[in-house]
């Protein structure tokens, strides 16, 4: 059996599939308006999930921040998601009290305040390349050739886009720029060498450009004031811990009770700093607060969906008329109404399915393009490829409201006169 | 054995200016089985009209049409259409092909709505009629003889007791014409059809061995004014 034959044995498909070939410039536009919304009500959708899963239970690793006194989202953006500023800093003593405390497994100290090309410069001590693991059993890790920093010397460690978009690669020098926002004015004068580029985390780590804590400390211009006064380290001299500051301290828990328990020691009943626990709860407020444009982005797509569903039947209800005597014939040779009826919602579905499946490119377009700015923008990478429901159950939703569009011409269709609209009576 | 009876046929039409026109009213009317008749009448009678209400595509106001023994009159739409895909072969006057479809697609479209499609007898009748180099060009691609051809093929494919032709030969020049009805005669001989064509072309009546007048038949012809000669039957 060739190929004309299966279509014509599938009847109503194959009269439907004509249709659409033979008003091959409506159908077209009409299959482009339901990719364009089908595309778009996926993307948003999954951008939102990608992203939300992201920001609260992607590759942080840590369980709580604790850092300077006030909000604990800025907070978290600040040392987690390195976007925001710092809130302010913390003495050493407490970021060793933390780091003694039972029920601590691991606390890291970060401390931010210059850039590299806008890069974040965070100093950090080795133990977040030997000990710190961003997702079970999953180190930073350099890439082949590279070495983590020794903490005597003036040395980083990239992520990996940082080295895509600025060239740095092991072995390349570079000078620091200060404060969070690229400024050529504001360059220092002391040298890092690149000791290695990490491994891809797809997280907002491969943004960060690590050096030694003792590094920032020393930054010339930074001031030290731990101890309350003003403290500028000098070169060969040991900074006593009572001066030092970090911006914060990243603390991997024993137990969600610990959590608890600091979280009662630190936010209710001390003044000097503030706990941010758990990290994924105070990102997922941050998306509650702003969930209202989700659902408006999410509204925008609907109403798409809509005008594309209308579209269908504006384009196969302005045909009706013209093919009138092309259903009166069908009908002259035994076709029943109910199939003249079936033809058109087939034909209004086949529409919106050829739609659906070129949404899936405009879907990856969209995709593929936000993921571009979002990476840039947090360091967090949106995969085109990976699974949500979302691509399963916007076509089929698109496909039904593509037939039930297709009713509404069908039944004008179904009504066709068949002897009024035959030859001319003699 | 009767293929096509037809008794107290009543069908009326409402003018635009709300009057009521009766245009059929047949108190009997039937074909044998295999049977050619050629049916005249002058322009406006109700020739059209009466072949659509024997196809089941009108639905009389009264009386029935039995075809083959089926109370086609007394079905409902959907049972007619079946019945018509089933029993009746049509060949419309302007051929009515689809022009989207090729005319062996045309053929075919005509058997999916029937027993199904069969695409050796698609290909089988196209050549017959003289189309086997023509199966795969479009209605515009062929000549007015030629679609002619298809319409006779497409209403033959399903192997109907009865063919309705409707003037088969009104767009046809005298010499196509009388070899059209040659054809379609043959190849209704040759399907044990029964044959009902409508015309007023002299070449058509001439070899039909009956020949009715649709004012002898109609009550509702014989009744209104009626132009045209009457040519008695054969």
């Amino acid at each position: 059996m060739n190929f004309m034959m299966w279509r014509l044995r599938l009847g109503v498909l194959a009269i439907a599939l004509r249709s659409v070939r033979h008003h091959f410039l409506s159908s077209a536009i009409t299959v482009l308006s339901v990719a364009l919304a089908s595309g778009l009500v996926m993307a948003v959708f999954a951008i939102n999930t990608q992203t939300y899963n992201a920001f609260t239970g992607g590759p942080i690793g840590f369980d709580a921040v604790v850092g300077a006194r006030g909000s604990q989202l800025q907070l978290v953006l600040n040392t987690v998601f390195h976007l925001e500023t710092s809130p302010g800093n913390i003495p050493w003593d407490l970021y060793s009290g933390l780091e003694s405390n039972p029920a601590v497994e691991l606390a890291i100290p970060y401390a931010v305040g210059d850039n590299y090309e806008g890069f974040r410069i965070v100093g950090t001590t080795e133990e977040m390349f030997t000990r710190f693991e961003y997702q079970e059993g999953r180190r930073f890790q350099p890439q082949s050739g590279g070495r983590i920093f020794d903490s005597t010397q003036r040395e980083a460690v990239i992520g990996s886009f940082v080295s895509e978009r600025t060239g740095l690669v092991a072995g390349s020098q570079f000078t620091p720029y200060h404060g969070l926002i690229y400024d050529r004015q504001q360059q220092h004068d002391e040298e890092y060498t690149v000791t290695g580029v990490l491994e891809p985390t797809n997280s907002p780590s491969d943004r960060v450009v690590w050096i030694p804590i003792d590094g920032v400390f020393r930054m010339p211009g930074h001031v030290l004031r731990g101890a309350g006064g003003v403290y500028r380290a000098e070169e060969g001299i040991e900074i006593p811990d009572e001066y030092k500051e970090v911006s914060a301290v990243m603390l991997k828990l024993r137990s969600p009770q610990a959590g608890f328990m600091l979280d009662q020691a630190i936010n209710r009943q001390g003044q000097a700093a503030t706990l941010a626990w758990p990290i994924a709860h105070v990102m997922a407020e941050l998306f509650e607060k702003i969930g209202w444009v989700v659902r408006i982005l999410e509204l925008v797509a609907y109403l798409v969906v809509a005008v594309a569903a209308c579209s269908i039947l504006a384009s196969i209800y302005n045909t009706i008329n013209e093919r009138r005597r092309e259903f009166a014939i069908l009908r002259s040779l035994g076709a029943r109404k109910s199939t003249v009826f079936s033809a058109i919602v087939l034909e209004a579905s086949t529409i919106a399915a050829l739609g659906v499946v070129w949404g899936y490119a405009i879907y990856g377009a969209i995709l593929y393009g936000a993921s571009i700015v979002v990476r840039a923008q947090t360091g967090v990478v949106l995969d085109i490829f990976r699974w949500d429901p979302i691509l399963l159950v916007a076509p089929a939703a698109i496909v039904a409201l593509g037939a039930l569009a297709g009713i509404v011409p069908a039944f004008k269709a179904y009504s066709t006169d068949v002897a009024t609209n035959l030859s001319p009576t003699t | 054995m009767e293929i096509l009876e037809v008794t107290d046929l009543e069908k009326t039409y409402r003018s635009p200016d709300g009057e009521d026109h009766r245009v059929i009213d047949v108190p009997r009317f039937s074909m044998a089985a295999g049977e050619h008749m050629a049916l005249r009448g002058a322009s406006g009678s109700g020739k059209t009209t009466f072949l659509n209400l024997i196809a089941g595509i009108l639905e009389p106001d009264g009386g029935d049409v039995t075809i083959d023994g089926q109370k086609i009159s007394a079905m409902p739409e959907n049972l007619r259409d079946r019945c018509r895909a089933a029993n009746m072969g049509y060949v419309f006057q302007t051929f009515n092909l689809l022009q989207g479809y090729t005319a062996l697609e045309n053929v075919l479209l005509g058997m999916m709505f029937g027993p199904g499609a069969d695409a050796a007898r698609a290909r089988l009748l196209l050549e017959r009629v003289g189309l086997g180099n023509r199966m795969n060009y479009r209605p515009r691609q062929l000549s007015v003889g030629q679609q002619q051809r298809v319409a006779v093929a497409r209403a033959l494919a399903n192997r109907p007791k009865i063919v309705l032709a409707d003037e088969p030969t009104g767009n046809l020049d005298q010499a196509l014409a009388a070899e059209a009805i040659r054809l379609i005669r043959g190849v209704c001989d040759e399907n044990g059809a029964a044959l009902l064509v409508v015309s007023h072309a002299p070449e058509v009546l001439e070899v039909f061995g009956r020949v009715e007048w649709l004012g002898d038949i109609n009550r509702a012809t014989r009744s209104r004014t009626v132009s045209g000669p009457r040519v008695a039957s054969q």
